[in-house]
């Protein structure tokens, strides 16, 4: 990295391109701008940055390491006048993952989301499409629960492969 | 010594919607609480990975809620300072979330009945003409809408299951029914945030939590039980009267936190 005199102020690219290299601990293959969670980056006259995010679930744990995470990616870059702000409007939805991502998830081995779809309040026994293996591409599996290792997980069941595999949840 | 020349002036918007939140905010608290007491307990491990997640959900909701709370009051109390450092008296949940755990049957049935009240309150909420609670309702709904797909199919599975699922289901319901008139019921702080488009006109949500909820017990092949006059619960746990349970509840949840303010790990 090259050095740069101390107050130098940072544009927005610059910083955008830090966030790019922040990852979600969680789901390390995907940076905090591919989950779609930063939802604004302002630099001020005087340098300060406001980096603004909106949490995936409410109970998530990893959303505080999250913001640290960003303090130090972009403090270690040398500029020291940063903070986090948090906005929950828009509540955050999988369709703000890009197409390049979902393939990111599928190759590490999680099946990326759905579309969200709107419509009853309560849908029990719903018919859902099925979800492709992400390691051998079948379509026949099964759900098994809608709750995994993460808040944003579920855990599916490939009948071909007879692999148990996790879905990025679609909210 | 002076008489006082005015009365006492009506009670500020601010005040009710503190109680709002504070309502909202406790429900998910207690209950978060009630669930998380099955982690490493569940029927199997999959279920037992479920209620701890819903569990952490609602504890993020009561968090965001509790927070919100302290910044309407001004007093500079945060959550956690609302979650420890109130006594029974002065939380405002219902009385529903605050009964002990039961079997796995009750457990589910109750989560259920609040589940359908969750999702019918915070699709209203999240219309409120207060942006920061309809910010943190829209984003609660998106949970409730899975916690509730969740609890709905365990009470087909269960009622519509062996014998013995079938009757401790129905057992669960029978002893629940006489405290869900409470979720919905609404009083003078109710009716003049609901004036205000703040919070929900609760009254009004009544007959969809009644069809999805009779909807569910039929399909599960369990019976409605008798309806309980609404009157006799109006002054329960949204006005500080808990069942005993809320206390012994809040002295674990609050111990820690008691003896050592300030702590951090």
């Amino acid at each position: 990295m090259t050095a740069r005199p101390i107050g130098a102020i940072p544009t927005r690219d610059e910083i955008l391109a830090i966030l790019d290299t922040v990852m979600d601990p969680e789901v390390p293959v995907l940076s905090v701008r591919e989950l779609g969670i930063i939802r604004d980056v302002e630099v001020s006259a005087e340098g300060r940055v406001t980096v603004t995010v909106t949490p995936t679930y409410s109970g998530c744990p990893a959303i505080r390491v999250i913001e640290q995470d960003i303090v130090r990616a972009i403090e270690v870059a040398g500029f020291t006048d940063v903070q986090v702000r948090t906005a929950l409007a828009p509540a955050w939805t999988t369709d703000w993952i890009d197409p390049e991502a979902r393939a990111k998830l599928k190759a590490y081995g999680i099946a990326p989301p759905g579309r969200v779809e709107s419509g009853e309040l309560v849908q029990l026994l719903r018919h859902r499409p099925a979800t492709q293996c992400p390691y051998c591409d079948s379509y026949d599996t099964e759900l098994r629960s809608e709750f995994g290792s993460t808040a944003c997980k579920s855990v599916c069941w490939c009948r071909s492969c007879r692999q148990p595999f996790e879905e990025f949840k679609t909210i | 010594m002076t008489t006082p020349s005015v009365l006492p002036p009506p009670p500020a918007p601010v005040d009710d919607e503190l109680e709002l939140l504070l309502r909202l905010g406790d429900d998910r608290l207690v209950l978060g609480h009630r669930l998380s007491e099955w982690c490493g307990h569940a029927p199997i491990l999959e279920e037992d990975i479920a209620l701890a997640n819903v569990a952490l959900d609602l504890l993020g909701q009561a968090t965001l809620l509790l927070r919100r709370a302290g910044e309407v009051e001004g007093k500079g109390r945060d959550e956690d300072a609302l979650a420890y450092f109130r006594d029974a008296v002065e939380f405002r949940n219902c009385r529903l979330v605050e009964l002990p755990k039961g079997d796995f049957g009750f457990t589910i049935v109750r989560q259920f009945l609040f589940d359908v009240y969750a999702v019918v309150t915070l699709d209203a909420l999240s219309r409120s003409t207060s942006a920061e609670l309809a910010a943190i309702a829209a984003k609660s709904l998106k949970e409730a809408k899975y916690h509730v797909r969740h609890s709905g199919e365990w009470m087909l599975k269960l009622g519509d299951g062996t014998d013995e699922s079938h009757r401790r289901t129905q057992r669960a319901l029978d002893d629940l029914w006489r405290f869900t008139p409470e979720l919905l019921a609404a009083d003078d702080v109710d009716a003049r945030l609901a004036a205000l488009g703040i919070g929900p006109d609760l009254p009004a949500l009544q007959p969809a939590w009644d069809t999805i909820v009779r909807d569910v017990i039929q399909r599960a092949t369990l019976t409605v039980p008798h309806d309980v006059p609404h009157s006799a619960h109006l002054a329960g746990g949204r006005t500080g009267m808990h069942t005993e349970h809320l206390g012994q509840l809040l002295a674990e949840m609050q111990i820690v936190a008691r003896s050592h303010p300030g702590a951090s790990w």
